[in-house]
């Protein structure tokens, strides 16, 4: 932490409010994703972070290393493109697999009752 | 000044990030179902992503961007991996 002397207070603060907006929702998404009641409505609190919380970490990064190296410095933006892409896709897998094992087990439960049902 | 301010907010942001981890963590040790688990792990591998981006800020190395890159994508592969495996039974048809 020493290297940080001359560094200048405008990104200094502008450093601090975006990671801090990043690590805030990336929080706020995980404490709904232990929260909410079904899995589907918890299917969509982590995206909270994955979105923004990348974007905001991401764009506090760039800052830092544009400021204190002098020169434009985007090596960041490669994580974010991939996270931006690679989340619905992931999400999407795992939603339909998700409704295919309800789907299949309501579908056991609805042949057994009626099984019961019968004589 | 600026050093102060930069030290103590990325002191809280790797805070906030270590309680994502563990909640996500907690949920993937009580998650009523496998699908559970397994978006538990998808938020665990981008709260430790997260985590890795602001050590790379905290200590000025370049070197973290190629792990927290690795991180993501040995995690999106494994999401889809445990996605295939939780619909058909196998990974590779």
């Amino acid at each position: 932490m020493s290297e940080y002397g001359e560094f200048p207070l405008w990104a200094a603060i502008a450093v601090a409010f975006f990671i801090l907006l990043g690590s805030s929702l990336a929080l706020i998404g995980t404490i709904g994703f232990a929260q909410l009641n079904s899995f589907y409505e918890r299917l969509h609190a982590p995206t909270l972070g994955t979105s923004w919380g990348t974007g905001g970490i991401v764009m506090a990064s760039i800052i830092y290393f544009s400021v204190s190296e002098g020169r434009f410095a985007f090596h960041e933006i490669f994580i974010g493109i991939f996270m931006t892409v690679t989340t619905p896709v992931s999400l999407m897998l795992l939603g339909r697999a998700a409704l295919y094992r309800d789907r299949t087990e309501q579908n056991t439960e609805v042949r057994n009752s009626l099984d019961d049902e019968q004589p | 000044m600026s050093s102060i301010i930069l030290f103590w907010s990325i002191s809280l942001a790797q805070l906030f990030l270590a309680i994502a981890m563990g909640i996500s963590v907690s949920r993937i040790a009580r998650g009523p179902r496998a699908q559970d688990r397994v978006l538990g792990l998808d938020t665990l591998y981008v709260c430790a992503m997260l985590l890795l981006l602001t050590f790379a800020i905290r200590t000025g190395n370049v070197l973290y961007f190629e792990a927290a890159l690795v991180i993501a994508i040995l995690g999106f592969v494994s999401t889809v991996a445990l996605s295939k495996f939780l619909m058909r039974g196998e990974v590779i048809e």
